[in-house]
Parts: structure tokens; sequence; C-alpha cells
């Protein structure tokens, strides 16, 4: 009697897993394009606390809205943020967020070198390595 | 860097943090979303905790794009996962999750990382590329006079490796 119930649960729990996994994959891409674009539309709008002194702070938001590489960015962030919704109701939320950000950090250092051009050196090399290690052993 | 902009990267952790656990904490009170009930996630904003969390996520924002406007994105992201041993403290203590000492190992990592980026320089840019690039852009023209003068700024602590100002 106890044999079915037990593989029930274990179904219960790997399904629960996959969805959990899915939605953080799903998450880390739209977040990586997300940030991607953000980043590169607020280089063009420029240093925004320089920018607020000059011309006001309504120069600052008209500048970033009008931008299109931001809409294009929030969209992908509002497709990130209710992955995360879908994660955070099927896991632990020690699990999803750090899991999901810190790929999302490595999946970024990769595109920031092809799509920003940023120098990404040996001290932040080793700093992905060091964060991604940590994301093994927060998902383990 | 001056101590607005470590304002800022602080706000950026702060705000992180707060407004994950805040959600994290509502959609446990609201339970799983089916698949076949989509508008769940929609009435999942009414939840307090919820809306709170949506709040402080706007904060977390505003001041991610300012960060962003003055720091690489590489440099940006690994000063915000210092949230992740800030989330850990929220979720063993308020939220009252298991935290499992292989969990504290990879956020002392995660910190150690975050260590690694804060002594270098926040923006790497190449002041080489970027004049031939944004010559051919009309973004230029519009603004001129910021772009210049940031590129010139930038110019500096890259041409003497990254010394620190």
């Amino acid at each position: 009697m106890g044999h079915p119930r037990l593989l029930v649960e274990l179904s219960d729990e790997f399904m629960k897993g996959i969805y959990t996994w899915s939605a953080i994959l799903a998450i880390v891409f739209a977040s990586v394009v997300g940030d991607v674009l953000l980043a590169r539309a607020m280089k063009q709008v420029g240093d925004v606390g320089a920018l607020w002194r000059r011309a006001g702070l309504g120069t600052v938001i008209g500048r970033t809205l009008g931008n299109p590489n931001f809409l294009l960015g929030v969209m992908a962030m509002a497709v990130a943020f209710f992955s995360l919704l879908f994660a955070l109701s099927w896991g632990d939320v020690s699990l999803v967020a750090p899991a999901a950000a810190s790929l999302t950090f490595i999946g970024n250092a990769v595109a920031a070198r092809i799509f920003l051009h940023e120098r990404v050196d040996r001290r932040r090399w080793i700093a992905a390595s060091l964060v991604a290690a940590g994301v093994a052993l927060l998902a383990g | 860097m001056n101590f607005r902009k470590y304002l800022v990267l602080a706000g950026v952790t702060v705000f992180a943090a707060a407004g994950d656990s805040m959600l994290s904490h509502g959609m446990k009170q609201i339970g799983s979303i089916s698949l076949n009930h989509l508008q769940g996630v929609i009435l999942a904003v009414l939840n307090p905790w919820v809306a709170i969390g949506i709040l402080l996520l706007l904060a977390f924002f505003a001041t991610y794009m300012t960060a962003l406007s003055w720091a690489d994105l590489t440099y940006v992201l690994p000063a915000t996962s210092l949230g992740y041993v800030l989330l850990a403290l929220v979720a063993r203590f308020l939220l009252h999750e298991h935290v499992s000492p292989l969990r504290w190992l990879g956020i002392v990592l995660i910190t150690g990382g975050v260590g690694f980026i804060a002594g270098g320089p926040e923006l790497t840019t190449h002041p080489h590329v970027e004049p031939a690039e944004t010559a051919h852009e009309p973004r230029v023209a519009a603004a001129p006079t910021p772009l210049l003068a940031k590129d010139a700024r930038n110019g500096a602590p890259t041409a003497a490796g990254g010394v620190e100002r």
C-alpha cells in the first residue's frame, strides 16, 4: 500500500523540480537579454547624477523612457519577473533567487564582453568562477 | 568612485534582497500557481507582501539604472550579488527557511567574488573603440558634451592600467 503513495510523492517532487528549474532558466535568459539592453540604454543616457544636476530629473526620466533599448530591456525584465513569481511559488527563495540571478551574472559576463565590449579581465573572470562555485553550492 | 556611488550600490543590494524576500513570503501565502490558472499570477499582486515586494523592486530598479549609467554591467552585477548574503540571513531568520552549511559556503564564495570586483575600476569600455564607434552614431550629435566629457574621464584610469583613483 505504501509503494504507490511513495511513487506519487517522488514524481510530485520531481515535477516540482522540473518546473522550478525551467522557470529559473527562463529567468536567466530573459534577464541577460534585459540587462544587456538596459546597460546599453543607460550608457547612451549618460551619468544620471551629472545629468540630473545639469538638466533636472525630468530630463533624466524623459531621456531614459524615450530610449528604445530601455523599453525593450524593460519588456525582457517583465518576462523575467513573471518567471520569478512562478519559480518562487514552486521553490525556496534561498534556492531560486541566488541560482537565477547568479547564473544570470555568468551569462552577463559573456554577453557584456560580446555585446557591450566591456573588458572582462582576469580579476572579473576569477570573480565569475567564485560566484559560479557559490551558485553550485547554493543549488546543491 | 565617491561615497554617493557606493550608496547607490548599497541601495541596489538592499532593495533587491528585501524585495525578493517580501515576494517570496507573499507567494508562499498564496501557494503554488497552476499552469491552468494563469490569472493567479495577476491576482498575486493583491497580496500586500507581494505589493510591498514590487515597490521595493521598483526602488531597486531605479538605483540599478543609476549605477548602470556610470559603471560596467560586469561591475554592478557582482556588487548586487552581495544581496544573496543578505537574502540568506533574511531567509534564515525572518522566513525560517533552512540554510545548510554548504549554502553558507556558497554565500562565502559569492562574497569573495564580489571582493575581487570591488578593488578594480568600475568602467572598462575601451576609450580607443568608443570614439570610432560613436562617430557613426547619430546620438552623439544629440548630446555631444556629456558623452565626450565621459570618454575623457574614463580614458584616464584605463590608460594608467586601472590604477586606483
